[in-house]
């Protein structure tokens, strides 16, 4: 703290600043950003960068991970940042993240490139999600939908803009619709569940990459619809009403355990760290990935996420391992 | 604002006097009580805006702030900062100031007292930093990424972030610059010259000093506008979540704006909180820079 402290208070001295600028752009030119020295002397001591980014959904995740394995390893810098899974995958495709977040899996034309950069993307499923579709408080009408009405509001070319239009019992109340933007993840995903095609959506919904704006949305019109992760839906259950989904076999309310053994269809998905096999010959994310994987029901209390299964959990071990070795 | 019914001199006739008299009188009214109305506007939209940050954010509007580290841990909301993104805006911002000021200043005395009007490349030279000055931050994020984090290899670093704002004020800071250099009356240069005074000599000993004031502001509003840049650094790479301070120019980074989009976007109330200070805390800095503009021009200010 001091140490920060002091070097605020040198800050506005414009002469000192290029002198330490000038000093430290020498020193990390030597030392290099992703440097393990002391790797050697006692196993456990690591230290080091490990960069994270990708998807936004699972970033809380990566960051209780990251913020817990400082813990036991404060030498080890864990970044994460917020690209958006498409936008984490670029950038790990090209070599430049150690670890990329991601609520989809990757695509093929993302796994050529990384391929093409002699990358192999490791693929884990650290958590699930169960995708919510929620209406406003006053919405007493919409307790279900099925997919087939979810469809007809979200599909390509869709004109429906009243309840009564979904189910001639809704009231005559104006749709209003609100969603993620067409780079996240969760729009991918919702698409292709619903629509049969990803990215293939009506165009005229208010898109927001920010939760929040989508639940006030929501929360302030009584036609409004929407859908998002089941982390904002939990968090906002005093505001908004979700919506039960029927694939076929009945209405399914989106909770842990429906999203964990697979009945709330087709909403309900995994979410994913992809690793770089070349970033895990790196001690530190070797460690941090190690720790990911063992520390995995720690992790997703601390950031609020629907845990794994007890089979996903065996699985995720034997994929480590398999890591490991290769 | 003290010439109300101001006769316009023009006017011959009594009669005509009488008539624009009155007429002049309604307009200004009406004109004043326009102004003031637009002021009034813009003032309460500020008003609201602030006092709804506060609002939001007081419960974390402490020390905690920039003392501790933002944390990934829910049961440990209440113990989180941004702390990495106060050094991390101070890293950046004094970066690109060093690097963006001598450049924009030594730029405009060049285009201002040297270069030669009649020359096309100099016409083009202007023509293209007022264009400049127009352009988007989020092209120069995209410019950025594609040029110097990737082709000149530096990386998701604060020497990439610094460069890129650098070159989105550096508009700013000549076109301040300029205006400041010509509003220095030519009588004060001819009598320099007239004294035997070089080129050099004429622009270092009284052309700057005496331009120092608009100068002054000019930068120091193009650096509190580097600082509120959000779309840019996104695009660069500029990380989310870091728990230590950079400690070099090749560093890992992120700012208050980057932290504050990021954190009012969280599920968690708690973390919206911060987000709400962390607003108020960047208000306060960007404040803090443009009273020193305001002391800087007060202080230097010169009148002929």
């Amino acid at each position: 703290m001091t140490r920060t402290l002091r070097r605020i208070g040198t800050l506005p001295r414009i002469g000192s600043v290029v002198a330490v600028l000038a000093m430290t752009l020498a020193a990390a030119a030597c030392g290099g950003n992703t440097s393990t020295t002391g790797t050697t002397a006692g196993a456990a001591k690591l230290s080091g960068a490990v960069a994270v980014d990708g998807s936004s959904t699972v970033a809380p995740l990566s960051k209780a991970a990251a913020d817990i394995f400082r813990e036991t390893q404060p030498d080890v810098s864990v970044t994460v940042g917020t690209s958006g899974t498409g936008g984490g995958f670029e950038k790990f495709c090209k070599g430049e993240t150690d670890i990329s977040d991601a609520s989809r899996k990757i695509k093929d034309t993302e796994k050529e490139k990384c391929t093409a950069a002699g990358i192999n993307p490791s693929e884990f499923i650290v958590a699930n999600d169960a995708l919510s579709v929620v209406v406003s408080k006053e919405n007493t009408w919409a307790t279900c939908l099925t997919t087939a009405q979810l469809k007809k509001i979200w599909n390509q070319g869709s004109t429906v803009n009243n309840w009564n239009q979904i189910d001639p019992a809704f009231p005559n109340e104006p749709l209003k619709l609100f969603g993620p933007g067409t780079d996240s993840g969760t729009f991918d995903f919702f698409t292709a569940a619903i629509n049969g095609k990803e990215d293939q959506s009506r165009a005229d919904y208010t898109p927001s990459e920010n939760d929040n704006v989508i639940v006030q949305g929501v929360a302030g019109s009584k036609g409004g619809l929407g859908y998002f992760g089941f982390t904002y839906y939990e968090e906002n259950k005093d505001k908004l009403n979700v919506v039960k989904v029927d694939s076929g076999g009945g209405c399914v309310e989106p909770s842990v355990a429906s999203a964990q053994d697979g009945t709330y269809k087709p909403l309900s998905r995994p979410l994913f760290i992809y690793v770089s096999n070349k970033s895990i010959s790196k001690p530190q994310v070797k460690g941090f990935v190690e720790f990911y994987v063992s520390s995995i029901d720690d992790i997703v209390t601390e950031a609020k996420f629907v845990p794994l299964t007890a089979t996903q959990k065996t699985t995720l071990a034997a994929e480590l391992e398999t890591l490991k070795k290769g | 604002m003290s010439t109300t019914g101001v006769v316009s001199p023009r006017v011959a006739t009594a009669e005509g006097q009488a008539l624009t008299q009155r007429k002049v009188r309604i307009g200004e009214v009406v004109f004043r009580l326009v102004l003031q109305a637009c002021l009034l506007i813009a003032f309460l939209f500020l008003v609201w805006l602030v006092s709804y940050a506060v609002v939001r954010g007081w419960k974390r509007l402490d020390s905690r702030l920039w003392e501790n580290m933002p944390v990934g841990r829910i049961s440990r909301i209440d113990s989180a900062g941004v702390q990495s993104a106060i050094t991390g805006t101070l890293w950046v911002i004094l970066t690109t100031a060093v690097l963006c000021l001598p450049t924009g200043i030594f730029g405009a005395i060049y285009l201002e007292e040297y270069a030669d009007q009649t020359k096309w490349y100099n016409r083009l030279l202007e023509l293209n930093i007022q264009n400049l000055a127009g352009v988007p931050s989020i092209i120069f994020g995209i410019l950025g990424l594609g040029i110097i984090a990737r082709q000149f290899g530096l990386g998701f670093t604060v020497i990439t972030a610094a460069i890129v704002l650098a070159l989105l004020v550096l508009p700013i800071v000549i076109i301040a610059t300029r205006e400041a250099i010509r509003a220095v009356p030519q009588s004060i240069r001819q009598a320099s010259y007239a004294l035997g005074a070089t080129k050099w000599q004429t622009v270092s000993r009284q052309v700057l000093p005496a331009a120092v004031p608009g100068i002054a502001t000019g930068s120091i509003l193009a650096i509190s506008r580097a600082i509120g840049e959000a779309a840019p650094l996104i695009v660069l790479g500029a990380v989310t979540f870091v728990t230590t301070n950079p400690d070099g120019l090749l560093s890992k980074y992120t700012t208050l704006p980057i932290q504050i989009f990021n954190l009012i976007g969280e599920a968690q109330l708690g973390y919206q909180e911060i987000g709400a200070a962390a607003i108020v805390l960047l208000l306060g800095i960007v404040l803090l820079l443009n009273s020193i503009a305001i002391f800087v021009r007060i202080r230097f200010q010169k009148r002929w």
